[in-house]
């Protein structure tokens, strides 16, 4: 299942890092930043709980870069 | 500007105010420390609050942190001036980076919305402004001059011509009558326009055309990927090297030479390297550049589903094109007519009226050859020959219309003819009366277009078709394709493109156009599949990866121009960013280039890669 999600970040190779991030969160599948429109696409694996997921993508996301938003 | 734009903006005059006046107070020792860590920490507090939380998360390559370093330990070594002023052009750099970014990305954003903002619907005789996306199929709906089409529909009532242009490039308006379809995204011009809705508003053509050109740069190139991976070891490696270059020379002179450490020199080359460790104008200007590039494109009719493609398009060596639809109209025409004893309208009056009750192509196009429109009260007896022809009554005229075999079988001397494309010979009362070619005809630029195609670097042009041997060879040296292969079956296409792929280098890319009808094989086993003529096909939408909104053939070469000036600009900012950080490193590690000089040549190298990448959205005279 694939979701989209709105992101903020002022800075490209934070969003490359946001996207590393977001590919080791477990649960993940695969995730593309495409920081020119500003959004997050996740590919999460079969049958995991999307929300909780996404709560642990947040947490990685901040570790990496401070300064980041992820809309949910 | 945003507000956090703002703010810092003003941290940065008040900053760069005050070290002009410091610049002018002759103190020493501790009160000029302390005079220079206000500029100091106005300008570089949030940088070193990042760092703290940084280090705290064990991210010790974080640029904040970086950053932190060089400013800091320039500052005890005792380098005040520098410290606060690599702090000051730092952010200034990051202000410039967030301040461009988002204005490009607001342009090209704008450039490319044809988003429809709402509907009329007439309720109670008063029109309504309404969400599109609440308009179920079926609806009807009113578009008044100098409206968007909201959704796609087809005409009930009204005559008006549509621009197109937001859509198609295409700057000849399009003429609507009562039954036409009509897509969204089309501005009406001139009359008023009652449509009945075909589709949702998430259906329609307008909301398809956005997703795909706003999810095109997520589908990331290979210079992009290879950007990501380098601003990964880069920023640790230039580190090390800092590491190495502030102790193991100081160390090496010390023990091993004059006993001379002079670690301040050394620390002070290391930290220099840091100021030049951040990968930032790399890593943004290359998405910059093909999401410029892309929406430049778009704006042209030119739809590039991801930056991958326009990497693949730039590289096109091979182009295989269909041939109905691509490069000839794909309508049958008459296009030749040799009347025997008659006048060429009254052979074409009496052919169109024996034919006038069939539905295939051949008859359409003689009964709009003939254009008066027909008289069925003259027609009467009309008997079907399958494979033959055509026999009827025509104004009390016996007429027998058809190919050569029907001639034969009604015992008829006809001419042999040589021409291309389908010969439909007429006999009246047993007569002779001549005969009428009907072929296909070739779109206008197609001519030009396969020259363009050569002089932008195509090695070889190839066309596929179902089409005879001699329609196909016609076509071939009209246009001076170099290749041809004809009467083929859409599995035979593939084969043969595979055939090509195998022949070919591997940076010789091949590129194949098709009208998106039966090619969907081919498309996708292409190394770039262009759809063209794909306005409202949703199958060609969605099979290629290069879509031409409209039939000009003219827009191949076009895309791939466009693909190649936004790589072209792409290679710039990658070998210009690298080599001056590269130059900066060197010159920073014999002591040539200073703290001024690399944070001089960082925020510079970012500045200029930003506005060059600007320059793939200018592509209108390509």
């Amino acid at each position: 299942m694939k979701k989209t999600y709105k992101i903020e970040v002022d800075c490209a190779n934070c969003a490359n890092k946001m996207e590393e991030a977001t590919k080791n969160t477990k649960g993940v599948k695969d995730a593309v930043v495409n920081f020119m429109t500003l959004k997050l696409t996740v590919e999460f694996e079969e049958g995991v709980n999307v929300d909780s997921v996404m709560k642990e993508v947040i947490k990685n996301c901040k570790v990496v870069e401070d300064d980041c938003e992820i809309y949910v | 500007m945003n507000k956090k734009q703002k703010k810092v903006l003003v941290r940065i005059i008040i900053s760069a105010a005050l070290m002009i006046v410091l610049g002018f107070v002759p103190v020493k020792g501790y009160v000029r420390f302390a005079l220079y860590m206000v500029p100091y920490l106005v300008i570089g507090y949030d940088i070193l609050r990042k760092s703290v939380k940084g280090i705290l998360k064990k991210q010790v390559f974080d640029e904040n942190f970086l950053m932190s370093v060089a400013t800091v330990g320039a500052i005890i070594l005792g380098e005040y001036t520098e410290g606060v002023a690599v702090m000051l052009f730092y952010q200034i750099g990051e202000l410039f980076q967030s301040y461009a970014v988002g204005k490009s990305r607001r342009n090209i954003s704008e450039l490319m919305d044809i988003r429809p903002d709402y509907a009329n619907v007439e309720i109670d005789g008063r029109l309504e402004k309404k969400d599109p996306d609440e308009i179920e199929i079926g609806t009807i709906i009113i578009v008044n001059p100098g409206e968007k089409v909201p959704i796609d529909g087809v005409v009930l009532e009204g005559k008006s011509s549509v621009d197109t242009k937001a859509l198609t490039g295409e700057s000849v308006p399009r003429e609507i009558n009562v039954g036409t379809e009509i897509i969204s995204g089309c501005i009406n011009l001139t009359g008023v326009l009652k449509i009945k809705t075909t589709r949702e508003f998430g259906e329609s053509t307008v909301s398809r055309i956005l997703e795909l050109v706003e999810n095109a740069s997520s589908k990331k190139s290979k210079s992009e990927k290879f950007i990501s991976k380098f601003a990964k070891y880069y920023t640790p490696i230039v580190c090390c090297l800092a590491l190495a270059l502030g102790f193991l020379p100081p160390l090496v002179s010390g023990f091993f030479l004059n006993g001379n450490y002079n670690f301040g020199m050394w620390i002070y080359r290391a930290l220099t390297f840091l100021v030049i460790s951040c990968p930032c104008a790399l890593v943004i200007s290359i998405p910059l550049t093909l999401f410029a590039g892309i929406g430049g494109a778009s704006k042209q009719g030119i739809l590039v589903k991801g930056s991958n493609y326009m990497e693949t398009l730039s590289k096109a060596k091979y182009v295989v094109m269909d041939k109905t639809g691509t490069l000839t109209e794909g309508v049958f025409e008459v296009t030749k007519i040799n009347a025997v004893d008659i006048e060429e309208n009254e052979l074409v009056k009496y052919a169109a009226h024996a034919e006038s009750s069939s539905s295939h192509p051949i008859s359409k196009s003689l009964i709009k050859a003939y254009g008066n429109g027909i008289d069925r009260s003259i027609v009467r007896d009309i008997e079907e020959i399958s494979g033959y022809g055509i026999k009827a009554i025509v104004d009390n005229k016996e007429v027998a219309i058809g190919n050569e075999k029907l001639m034969k079988k009604l015992n008829i001397e006809y001419k042999e003819v040589g021409e291309v494309g389908t010969i439909v010979h007429v006999c009246i009362d047993n007569d002779y009366k001549g005969y009428i070619v009907i072929s296909d005809v070739i779109k206008q630029n197609s001519k030009a277009a396969i020259k363009h195609l050569k002089q932008n670097g195509i090695k070889k042009t190839i066309m596929l078709t179902g089409d005879s041997k001699g329609a196909s060879n016609y076509v071939r040296n009209e246009l001076k394709i170099d290749e041809v292969h004809s009467e083929l079956l859409p599995e035979d296409k593939v084969m043969k493109i595979e055939n090509v792929l195998n022949n070919a280098r591997k940076n010789e890319k091949l590129v194949f156009v098709g009208d998106g009808i039966n090619d969907a094989p081919v498309l996708s086993r292409a190394d770039v599949g262009i759809a063209m003529g794909a306005l409202g096909s949703d199958a060609a939408i969605e099979a290629a990866d290069v879509v031409i909104m409209d039939d000009d053939p003219l827009k191949i070469s076009k895309a791939i121009r466009i693909a190649k000036k936004t790589m072209s600009i792409v290679y710039q900012n990658i070998y210009f960013a690298i080599g001056i950080k590269i130059i900066c490193l060197i010159l920073g590690a014999i002591g040539i280039a200073n703290m001024w000089l690399a944070i001089f040549a960082d925020v510079g190298v970012m500045v200029l890669a930003i506005l060059n990448a600007i320059r793939a959205l200018f592509v209108k005279k390509l």
